[in-house]
């Protein structure tokens, strides 16, 4: 039997290529995401590249009504299926800092909706006792730096929410992979300043696809960023707090 | 949309430019950010000199706009994002049994590029430039919105468009239609030529479909234009097709006497005597054959950091003998030429006013860039122009307004339909600038 993934944020550019790389595998596709003009684009495209079925699903963040027919489209189908979560959202620290109201949309985007979400569909899945479940966190998440820690604590959220649900779901044999990529050549990062070892998309959702294979539970990608973090993770406190990263 | 400023250059790494770069990955997203800062479509930056650089305004990075949108099996037509890499076109489609018609010595150019420059591949003299294929264009104007133009809509938009080298506006997608592709594999032929007019001959007797030749630019004397003549055609049906290697990446920038004319003198001859004397045979994967330098990524860096030039001509054949016996004395002579030069034959195959292609030979030299390459190359395009011959947008950083001029004949009908469908000049590029391409008052 072929795969079945149900992609959450499917216009992240690590979406589009992880759908890419399971196509040519007839896999079954349900791409999500607020664009869904653009996302029927993708869909035409993961045919042509031997994708079994592409449907396209409007999936917002701030609208929960999309997320209740998102988890209604996940119940109909047959067998087991997989989740990948890419949608988030990164505005600048400054604009947060200069508007502390935007904090909660950040917390939306990055972690309670797309947890609420994955909440929903758990019992789905705990049902199927099959699929695995790939949440993508971030390196901004293993500590608060100058530069971005509210995205970094919203982050922080996601990825302690799925080591709870690795946890729960893992005893109804339902997999969940942690994703915590270092920076990605997206629209995320086009542009921004004070980018470097900067890894293509392609790479990253290899990485993803070797760790769902492996059943790893939190993978970073590409892989030095595990060390980087261990290091930036050990610096104590008093001098942490003195850092410009 | 946010804007990239780092400064990029072309493949030969010598001009470069920092007017910024958009990367719209949503259709949408490429249309709105036209409509507020219109300027120029970059591909993948496979263009050697300045065709893909804009140091006005800043340019739209197409390479994430790359989904293949449709595909008719019935008549082989293709609809895709311009942004889609050829390569990628060919690895799904060749299982299928078809590929882009014409297809150029690397697998990572754009379709939008690819029309742009109207390339051509090792099987122009049958089969005519990439433009020639192409069916209708989606393209945006400079307020962002889409028109749908065809050889039937709008000829003339159409036709500037094909090897228009983006000055008509950018690209959004395009329906092609592809050829046969009867098998994943090539018998491919190679043998040893001795000198130059033997090559001309080897090339008038070929029946091949698809037809290259190396050529060592530093061999003189009775070697003059000695080389190596490539024919291949396809295998009988059945085999696979086999994606390109995996890539090595070129890690840093090589050092200047890598290619002093000593080492490529002797790296020449070697390369030559790689061909037995009696020539081979050998069947090879369709994309190692058609992109035989793919698998080496950024192996534009094996020219160190002061980037290259390539000189890329085509000379009518009456005319053809003569010009390229004196501009390879000349070019050995010089002792700058770098191993990567490539002699092709060429039909008269071509889609626009500006396209390059014309019936005859094609000559293309590498050249590290040191001042002295740049004063040959200047008297190789003098020579060109003065023999009726042409020399390559895609390739060229080096030519003149007057050189354009009396290369190509149609320059005056393209500039007419440039200022018609831009205007203010919105989409005008660095080549476009250095080359007066829309006329003096741009
Ligand atoms: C190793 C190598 C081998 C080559 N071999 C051949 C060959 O055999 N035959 C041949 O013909 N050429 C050859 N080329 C040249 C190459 O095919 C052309 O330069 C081609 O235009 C590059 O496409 P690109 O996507 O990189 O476009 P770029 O280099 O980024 O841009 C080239 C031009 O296309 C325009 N353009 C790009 N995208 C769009 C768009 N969406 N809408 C409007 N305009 C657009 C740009 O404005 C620019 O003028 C070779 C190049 C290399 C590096
Ligand atoms: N790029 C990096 O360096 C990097 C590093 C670590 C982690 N990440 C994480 O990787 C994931 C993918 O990001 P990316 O880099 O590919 O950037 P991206 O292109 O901006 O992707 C973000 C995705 O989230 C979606 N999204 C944003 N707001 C949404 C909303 N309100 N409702 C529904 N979907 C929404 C986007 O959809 P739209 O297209 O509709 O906006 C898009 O699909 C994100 O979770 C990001 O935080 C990125």
């Amino acid at each position: 039997m072929t795969e079945t993934w149900i992609i959450v944020g499917a216009s992240s550019a690590m979406a589009r290529a992880l759908a890419r790389a399971t196509a040519p595998r007839s896999a079954t596709l349900l791409l999500c995401g607020r664009d869904t003009e653009d996302l029927q684009r993708d869909a035409a495209d993961l045919r042509l590249r031997g994708a079994q079925a592409v449907e396209v699903l409007a999936y917002d963040t701030r609208d929960p009504g999309t997320e209740a027919a998102l988890v209604a489209r996940a119940a109909a189908l047959e067998g087991p299926f997989n989740v990948a979560v890419f949608a988030g959202a990164m505005p600048p620290q400054t604009e947060v800092e200069a508007d502390p109201s935007l904090l909660a949309g950040v917390v939306q985007d990055n972690f309670t909706a797309t947890g609420t979400l994955l909440l929903r569909l758990a019992p789905l899945m705990e049902a199927r006792g099959a699929g695995t479940v790939v949440g993508v966190a971030s390196v901004a998440g293993d500590r608060g730096r100058l530069g971005n820690h509210v995205y970094g604590a919203a982050k922080a959220g996601f990825a302690t929410l799925l080591s709870g649900l690795r946890n729960r779901l893992g005893r109804s044999g339902v997999h969940v992979v942690t994703v915590k990529p270092g920076f990605v050549d997206t629209a995320m990062t086009w542009g921004l300043d004070g980018m470097f070892l900067v890894a293509a998309p392609e790479a990253v959702a290899k990485d993803i696809l070797a760790a769902v294979r492996r059943r790893r539970n939190v993978v970073y990608t590409p892989w030095f960023w595990a060390g980087i973090m261990a290091i930036i993770r050990s610096v104590p406190e008093p001098i942490f707090k003195k850092l410009q990263i | 949309m946010p804007l990239n400023s780092a400064p990029y250059t072309g493949w030969g790494r010598v001009l470069s430019a920092n007017a910024g770069r958009a990367r719209p990955e949503k259709v949408a997203a490429l249309r709105r950010h036209l409509a507020e800062t219109p300027g120029p479509a970059l591909g993948a930056l496979r263009s050697y000199g300045d065709a893909a650089l804009s140091g006005r305004r800043a340019a739209v990075d197409m390479t994430r706009l790359d989904r293949m949108l449709a595909f008719d099996p019935q008549t082989g037509v293709l609809e895709a994002e311009a942004g889609v890499r050829l390569s990628d076109i060919l690895a799904h489609m060749a299982p299928r049994g078809w590929m882009p018609a014409v297809l150029p010595g690397t697998g990572h150019v754009t379709l939008g590029g690819a029309i742009a420059a109207d390339v051509h591949g090792k099987n122009h003299h049958q089969i005519g430039s990439f433009g020639q294929h192409v069916e209708s264009l989606r393209l945006l104007g400079p307020d962002g919105t889409p028109r749908e133009v065809s050889g039937d809509t709008e000829p003339e938009l159409f036709r500037a468009t094909l090897g228009g080298m983006g000055l008509t506006g950018v690209i959004e997608s395009a329906a092609i239609r592809l050829a046969p592709c009867p098998s994943g594999t090539v018998e491919v032929s190679e043998r040893r030529i001795a000198g130059l007019d033997a090559y001309l001959d080897a090339f008038a007797a070929s029946t091949a479909p698809f037809q290259v030749g190396w050529i060592d630019a530093t061999a003189s004397g009775e070697a003059l234009g000695r080389g190596v003549l490539e024919e291949a055609e396809f295998s009988p049906p059945g085999a696979p097709y086999v994606p390109a290697r995996k890539h090595r990446a070129i890690p840093m920038d090589a050092p200047g006497f890598l290619l002093s004319g000593a080492v490529v003198r002797a790296f020449n001859t070697r390369y030559f005597r790689r061909i037995p004397a009696a020539g081979r045979s050998r069947r090879r994967p369709l994309a190692g054959f058609l992109f035989p330098l793919d698998s080496l990524s950024g192996w534009n860096r094996l020219y160190g950091k002061r980037g290259f030039h390539q000189f890329q001509c085509v000379l009518p054949t009456d005319t053809a003998r003569d010009t390229l016996r004196a501009m390879l004395s000349e070019i050995a002579a010089s002792g700058l030429a770098a191993p990567l030069a490539v002699l092709k034959r060429m039909g008269p195959g071509r889609a626009g006013p500006l396209s390059f292609p014309m019936q005859g030979y094609t000559l293309a030299v590498d050249f590290p860039a040191r001042p002295a390459a740049a004063a040959l190359i200047a008297r190789l395009v003098e020579r060109t122009a003065d023999a009726g011959g042409r020399v390559y947008l895609a390739k060229d950083s080096l030519a003149r307004p007057e050189h354009v001029a009396r290369m190509y004949p149609e320059l005056d009908s393209f500039r007419a339909s440039v200022r018609a469908a831009d205007p203010d000049g919105v989409f005008e590029t660095d080549l476009a600038r250095r080359l007066a391409l829309r006329g003096n008052s741009a």
